[in-house]
């Protein structure tokens, strides 16, 4: 059951890369997580954005449209769509140091985000733009004052 | 973002602090070839325990700083690495292509 939601809209500009990880992971905050799975969360969102404002819109400005919500117990399902130049093949995007850029971009943006996130599903259409949705569960500790 | 320079011989330090993403990374990278250029060092260490996050645009900026290392025989040190950032090198396998401290708390 979803509990709590939230979604903006930023233009991809580098300058929102920070506001957009940090917008995710203080919403992710309600789940009291560790500092490592705030840090995990962090960087698996500026991946994301990242691809779109490098790969999506190549640098040109458009929109990004992120969403999360939180889903009892102890879930957060993280959305981020653009309406950019779309991937052509996904599964060969998702390998380990596939770049398309080349130069000083390392090819690890979506290993860092499966290895950081429990799940991520990546959906694109060329010429339509691309959705990543992951999800990430929230370790449950106890409160001393319950 | 800032990067400060410290060069003793033939080794240049550059302490990084910060956040180090796609958009603070071409400052930084700027300012330490710039560093690199000048003195020639036969050692560059990247001091990374002021950076406060990273992603994968940290592990394109040292893989390209080692590449241009090792065209001129020199060796890349990364101290320092908090644990966030130390788990994103280890993923990348950072610690191939050099000596890699870090991991812990204070940053050691």
């Amino acid at each position: 059951m979803v509990n709590n939601s939230f979604s903006m809209t930023l233009l991809s500009r580098s300058s929102n890369e920070s506001f957009a990880r940090a917008t995710v992971s203080a919403f992710a905050s309600q789940l009291d997580p560790t500092l490592e799975e705030i840090s995990d969360i962090k960087t698996a969102v500026s991946e994301a954005v990242t691809n779109c404002i490098v790969h999506a819109y190549n640098s040109g400005i458009g929109k990004i449209y992120i969403s999360a919500e939180l889903i009892e117990p102890n879930t957060i399902k993280i959305k981020i769509r653009d309406r950019g130049k779309g991937i052509e093949n996904v599964p060969k995007a998702m390998e380990p140091l596939f770049t398309t850029v080349g130069g000083e971009r390392a090819g690890l943006g979506f290993a860092v985000m499966m290895s950081f996130m429990d799940s991520v599903k990546v959906r694109s259409k060329v010429g339509k733009g691309t959705t990543i949705i992951m999800s990430k569960k929230i370790s449950q500790r106890f409160s001393v004052n319950g | 973002m800032s990067v400060e320079i410290n060069v003793t011989g033939e080794v240049v330090t550059a302490y990084l602090s910060g956040e180090l993403d796609h958009h603070s990374a071409k400052q930084m990278r700027e300012a330490i070839d710039t560093a690199v250029e000048l003195n020639m060092p036969s050692l560059l260490v990247l001091d990374f325990s002021g950076i406060s996050f990273m992603d994968s645009s940290g592990i394109g900026l040292v893989m390209g700083r080692y590449r241009n290392l090792q065209k001129a025989g020199a060796e890349l040190h990364i101290n320092g690495a908090p644990p966030n950032i130390y788990k994103v090198m280890k993923l990348a396998g950072i610690e191939k292509l050099a000596k890699l401290e870090g991991g812990k708390t204070d940053g050691k």
